[in-house]
């Protein structure tokens, strides 16, 4: 019956697509919708249904120019202009310049009396204005089930319906329509039916008391597209879509080592510190100076003139600037350049995967070289699940070569199994220990483990000095590893020891001159008895000489005289 | 007693009233017919509703038939989906009846003509 003039239907090859400009969604319908036809969003209750619609519309309008048209039978047009104000839509100032039009269809419950034989080419007559009002590439239908309500011929309704979608596709309108999740079956009235090219299912489960959206591409004709379950986010800057396609491998390996920020750590690994791209856990118990490490990374990442993102969910951004200033680690400035944002989040605010595709829509649109999670260990939840999520970060942060710090309240000595499984995703693990001796608590760290670089496997003690973390020299004497004061006690100890060890050679040494000196007088009197004796012994012999001799001259005196005689 | 507008053949009014505009009595009708061209339901409609108020309200009433297709913007004002749709504006408060005005009975209850009114 119509004559309304059917639009000549615009080709679409089913390659060709809408893109949406929401964070993520893109991607995994590789695109966007296809261009050209309608495209069946389907979910329970403020699920967000009416959100994407809108994004989807805004987005058309201000960055692919494709004017819209919002055809609401729900809320009313200030209604939803006031909704996604604070998402920062301008609604009324796009359709004061003409690039989206509202028409809030107004449905009466059964207040109306059938006479007889009728149609739905008013909704025609109202849908083909606005549309040729503005212009209009791309159509919402936001709830179309409501005519269900207000009309009692359900019969005469389908056939519209059907007409209805048949007509957007001639008009070659990229268009949206929303229904309700109903039970058994995609939406209460069956849509799926007559909506059979694209259809988005949206979910919100509450799971320990946190809820979950998440978003399903249930089919698309004639395109590929991820098939999982999306987590997505609804906040203050929209809709975002954490894809998980990216949980390959294939990112590539980059070598240049990035500072720690710590000079001392910094040279505990061979390539002068951790890879640029890779990640790293400082796990640790509490006190042990997890965030003013991580503090400590993100400054001298800001110092070499690059981005750093930070993820705290213990601490306001002003609390933790001011508690890592008291290390001297001044972060202020870094944030009035805009090198630095931190991001404060209470981990209990939404599920953790909410949380992470918060966090890879942050890092994706603030580009930043690196990365702090401070710390991973306050979310809570199934430690398979979050390893699958912490995988996504990850990777999404390797591909994107960010170098991510992650750090993790662990109970000092023990490691839980979820450290475990989030060790396995990391490159670099710093341990912080807390060493009790000698009635005092003490730092020490060391590099557990460091994929692809020779480390040093000391236990190093450090110091939150006013220039931050201090590595101290290593003690690796014979007493094993000291710190504290038992190490300054050692240091001492041992100094008296060599004092005393040089003090007795010393005296050795003196004991022995001494010793010499006496022996040699020894010698000398032994020698000089020894002349003495020798001296007494010429001396006897030359007296026997001199008695033989004067015997002799005795005897000759005597025979001389004999002689004579006789 | 019919007028019809010659620049737009689709929107036309018909009435039996005198055309004072001012100090309308009570009971006075004044209805509009939405349609879209000139189609099977519409022509129906029209005749069906030209019957009923002659037989049920000579005299007082109006009948304001829009064509949608004309003035599609008219459409919003009284939130017309369905074609045929008669809209009440008098007496108050505003009513719809949809359909092509085929059946008499459910026509009078719907614009609430009482029955003293009926011959």
């Amino acid at each position: 019956m119509t004559d309304v003039a059917p639009a000549p239907a615009r080709e679409a090859p089913s390659l060709v697509k809408a893109p949406t400009g929401i964070d993520g969604f893109d991607d995994i319908t590789i695109g966007g919708l296809p261009a050209g036809r309608p495209t069946l969003v389907c979910g329970g209750a403020g699920c967000g249904k009416t959100l994407l619609a809108m994004t989807f519309l805004v987005n058309g309008a201000e960055q692919f120019d494709e004017p819209g048209v919002f055809m609401s039978f729900e809320e009313r047009a200030e209604d939803l202009a006031a909704n996604v104000a604070s998402l920062g839509f301008d609604i009324p100032g796009l359709v004061a310049r003409g690039r989206l039009m509202i028409d809030h269809v107004r449905v009466e419950r059964g207040e109306i009396e059938e006479t007889g034989e009728y149609d739905l080419e008013g909704l025609f007559v109202r849908l083909d204005y606005a549309i040729s009002s503005v212009g209009a590439r791309r159509v919402v239908l936001d709830t179309v089930e409501a005519l269900f309500s207000g009309f009692t011929d359900t019969a005469i309704l389908r056939a519209e319906l059907r007409r209805l979608f048949g007509w957007l596709k001639d008009q070659g309108v990229t268009a949206i329509i929303t229904g309700e999740r109903g039970a058994g079956q995609l939406t209460r009235h069956g849509l799926e039916e007559y909506v059979s090219d694209c259809v988005i299912l949206l979910d919100n489960r509450v799971e320990d008391q946190i809820t979950t959206r998440r978003l399903r591409i249930v089919k698309y004709r004639g395109s590929a597209h991820g098939t999982n379950e999306y987590p997505f986010l609804i906040d203050d800057q929209g809709i975002s879509v954490l894809p998980v396609t990216s949980a390959g491998l294939d990112h590539e390996a980059l070598s240049e080592p990035v500072s720690s920020g710590v000079p001392g750590l910094d040279a505990m690994m061979a390539t002068g510190g951790y890879y640029q791209g890779s990640s790293v856990l400082i796990s640790g118990g509490s006190g042990t100076g997890k965030t003013i490490l991580a503090a400590q990374f993100a400054d001298t990442t800001c110092r070499r003139g690059e981005r750093c993102l930070f993820f705290t969910f213990e601490e306001s951004p002003e609390q933790l600037v001011r508690n890592v200033a008291s290390v001297g680690i001044d972060l202020r400035q870094h944030l009035v350049r805009g090198l630095l944002r931190i991001e404060a989040a209470r981990p209990s605010l939404f599920g953790f995967e909410m949380h992470l595709a918060r966090m890879i829509r942050d890092v994706g649109r603030f580009q930043p070289a690196g990365v702090v999670v401070d710390p991973v260990s306050a979310f809570r939840g199934p430690s398979f699940e979050i390893q699958a999520t912490m995988l996504r970060l990850v990777d999404s942060l390797k591909a994107g070569g960010v170098t991510g710090v992650f750090t993790s309240l662990t109970p000092a000595h023990t490691m839980t199994e979820a450290d475990h499984r989030i060790s396995s995703l990391m490159d670099t693990w710093i341990s912080l220990l807390d060493i009790e001796e000698s009635g005092e608590r003490n730092r020490g760290l060391y590099v557990l483990k460091s994929r692809g670089m020779s480390h040093s496997n000391q236990i190093r003690e450090y110091r939150l000095t006013e220039h931050g973390v201090e590595l101290s020299r290593p003690y690796v004497g014979a007493g094993g590893v000291l710190t504290g004061s038992a190490r300054v006690l050692q240091e001492a100890r041992e100094q008296a020891e060599t004092v005393r060890l040089r003090q007795e050679a010393e005296q050795r040494r003196r004991e022995f001159e001494r010793r010499r000196t006496a022996t040699e007088r020894q010698i000398a009197e032994l020698r000089a008895a020894l002349e003495a004796e020798a001296a007494e012994v010429a001396m006897l012999n030359e007296q026997a000489d001199l008695r033989e001799q004067t015997a002799e001259q005795d005897r000759e005196a005597m025979a001389a005289r004999r002689g004579a005689a006789e | 007693m019919s007028s019809t507008d010659k620049q737009n053949p689709h929107l036309y009014v018909v009435s039996s009233a005198p055309d004072t505009g001012a100090g309308l009595p009570d009971d006075y009708y004044s209805l509009r017919l939405y349609v879209a061209g000139q189609t099977t339901k519409s022509l129906a409609a029209i005749s069906n509703l030209k019957r009923i108020c002659e037989e049920h309200l000579a005299g007082r009433y109006t009948i304001e038939v829009i064509d949608l297709l004309d003035r599609p913007q008219l459409a919003a004002g009284d939130q017309i989906l369905a074609i045929p749709t008669l809209v009440r504006h008098l007496p108050q408060p505003l009513k719809k009846i949809i359909g092509n005005l085929s059946n008499t009975e459910r026509v009078l209850v719907g614009l609430d003509i009482r029955r003293e009114d009926r011959k």
